[in-house]
């Protein structure tokens, strides 16, 4: 199990770096699609079907079609981007991002060995909890639609919101 | 341990022939369309190669693979080959959560000298991975598919395979929704989003009965997923050439060819495993059931083909937008009414 975990871990890490390292729209949005992909993986191993499903279906499926859409919609390539080539990042900004990094590295080490440290007393929803209450999906929806129903519910109309606003700029004549 | 070794053994076997099985069938289905096509057009067909042109996918397989393949200057060169792969590849994967049928080995396989009970994990069943979200990993999958088409029209650096590209995107985003809603009558009925246990649901009626309204939704939609005629916009030729995959050549335009059919399998055995019972029915083994109702559901496809005109772009996304949605919508509504009133 730990080593499929570092497996996912590591794609996960090295596209998401892929997707602010490439020069090349197009392969920025495939190198999200890939680490939404290793994401679903990680999902899966915590025994959450129904999350890494959705993961992959509305954010691989659905939301990253729209990107890449949109992206040759307006015909980026790399040739945009030449002028900015040279040194990716300040030499002071990069003190500053080892500086960020290092402390993140070490307590990551910690918490490898150390992993009761972190993690806390477990909560309600155990693996033999979700399985006893019939599955996954069962139990967010029972939480969904009982508990934060309202705050479900407002989530659709802000939605709607945003789609109307969408139409009433983009529309000329209404 | 050994149960791993085990598991690990039978997928592998059943992965393998379900593969062969699917590439064979794939492959055949397209000297199905080219000679139902014939007949519909009061022409022979193919018929030159084997009896009844029964050997023709094995030589147009041939005559692929020794085709000069020719690789563009301008595509960009690492998605250009993934694309065909990536197209494939999501059209098959679906099949590994769909069950075929009922249980194809007996519960103890005597191998070894040792017994080996096979009704731990469902390995005696009809069905490769019995996923508790099934419903969904397959919409996910399908919904990949799209990549090797998009991929393909924008590697290849080419306006028309870029615009058959832009197309399929528009068109996905459009129909996916109404696919999504059209299934989900089924989910409220069933109670589940497993695939067995929804096939195992409909051994009273088929949900066809209670969903007609969903199940021609459904279709709509996928003939729109699978950019058959009459949505088959992407590759529409007297406007794009041959659309996203006009660069292409040798065995992996074969790829793109394969992967289209691919997906009409897999949209069809869909559709009987949701709508039509799966591999329920009486007399035959289970396992023929499902064969003959996907096989009727892909002569749909090439029927639908022969005799459909072609949608123009924008009235194929009013279309998803303006009729198949709310459809779907008012199924859905339908369907919970009915539904409480029941309780």
């Amino acid at each position: 199990m730990l080593a499929i975990f570092f497996v996912f871990s590591a794609i996960s890490v090295i596209s998401a770096l892929a997707v602010i390292l490439n020069r090349n729209p197009v392969k920025s949005a495939l190198s999200l699609v890939v680490c939404f992909f290793s994401l679903g993986g990680l999902y899966l191993l915590l025994q959450a079907e129904f999350i890494a499903v959705m993961q992959v279906l509305v954010y691989a499926g659905a939301i990253m079609v729209l990107f890449l859409f949109v992206i040759m919609f307006l015909n980026l390539g790399p040739e945009g981007l030449k002028e900015r080539r040279g040194a990716i990042i300040s030499p002071g900004a990069s003190w500053g991002i080892i500086y960020l990094l290092v402390p993140i590295f070490l307590s990551l080490l910690y918490a490898i060995h150390h992993p009761q440290a972190f993690t806390g007393a477990s909560g309600e929803y155990t693996s033999e909890a979700i399985a006893a209450a019939g599955g996954n999906t069962r139990s967010i929806a029972m939480v969904l639609f009982s508990k934060y129903l309202l705050p479900f519910e407002v989530t659709s109309v802000l939605l709607l919101v945003a789609v109307v606003g969408a139409i009433v700029l983009a529309k000329k004549r209404l | 341990m050994s149960d791993l070794i085990l598991i690990i053994v039978v997928t592998l076997i059943k992965s393998i022939l379900l593969i062969f099985a699917l590439l064979t069938a794939v492959a055949y289905t397209t000297l199905a369309e080219r000679k139902l096509l014939g007949f519909f057009q009061l022409r022979y067909g193919p018929n030159r190669v084997g009896p009844w042109g029964l050997l023709q996918p094995l030589a147009d397989g041939i005559k692929l693979m020794f085709k000069e393949d020719v690789i563009i200057s301008q595509t960009d060169r690492m998605i250009y080959i993934l694309a065909p792969g990536i197209a494939l590849a999501a059209a098959l994967t679906p099949f590994l959560a769909i069950p075929f049928a009922d249980r194809i080995a007996p519960d103890v396989v005597r191998v070894f000298g040792r017994d080996w009970n096979l009704t731990n994990f469902g390995l005696n069943k009809g069905v490769i991975a019995d996923i508790d979200v099934g419903l969904l990993f397959v919409f996910a999958i399908s919904s990949i598919s799209v990549y090797g088409v998009i991929l393909a029209g924008w590697s290849s650096n080419n306006k028309y395979s870029l615009l058959g590209g832009i197309r399929v995107s528009a068109q996905m985003i459009s129909y996916e929704l109404s696919i999504g809603l059209s299934v989900i009558g089924i989910l409220m009925i069933a109670g589940t989003l497993s695939l067995t246990k929804i096939v195992e649901a409909q051994s009273g009626m088929w949900f066809v009965v209670y969903q007609p309204l969903g199940f021609i939704t459904y279709l709509t939609a996928a003939f729109a997923e699978a950019c058959r005629t009459p949505f088959d916009l992407i590759e529409c030729e007297n406007e794009l050439v041959a659309g996203y995959h006009t660069e292409y050549s040798s065995m992996k335009f074969g790829l793109l060819q394969l992967s289209e059919y691919a997906h009409i399998i897999t949209i069809s055995a869909i559709a009987v495993t949701l709508f039509w019972g799966g591999w329920q029915g009486p007399w035959l083994p289970s396992i023929f059931w499902f064969v003959i109702k996907t096989c009727l559901f892909i002569f749909l496809f090439i029927w639908v083909r022969a005799t459909f005109p072609r949608f123009r772009f924008d009235q194929l996304i009013r279309f998803g937008w303006k009729v198949l949605l709310p459809l779907s919508l008012f199924n859905l509504l339908v369907t919970g009414l009915v539904l409480i009133m029941a309780q």
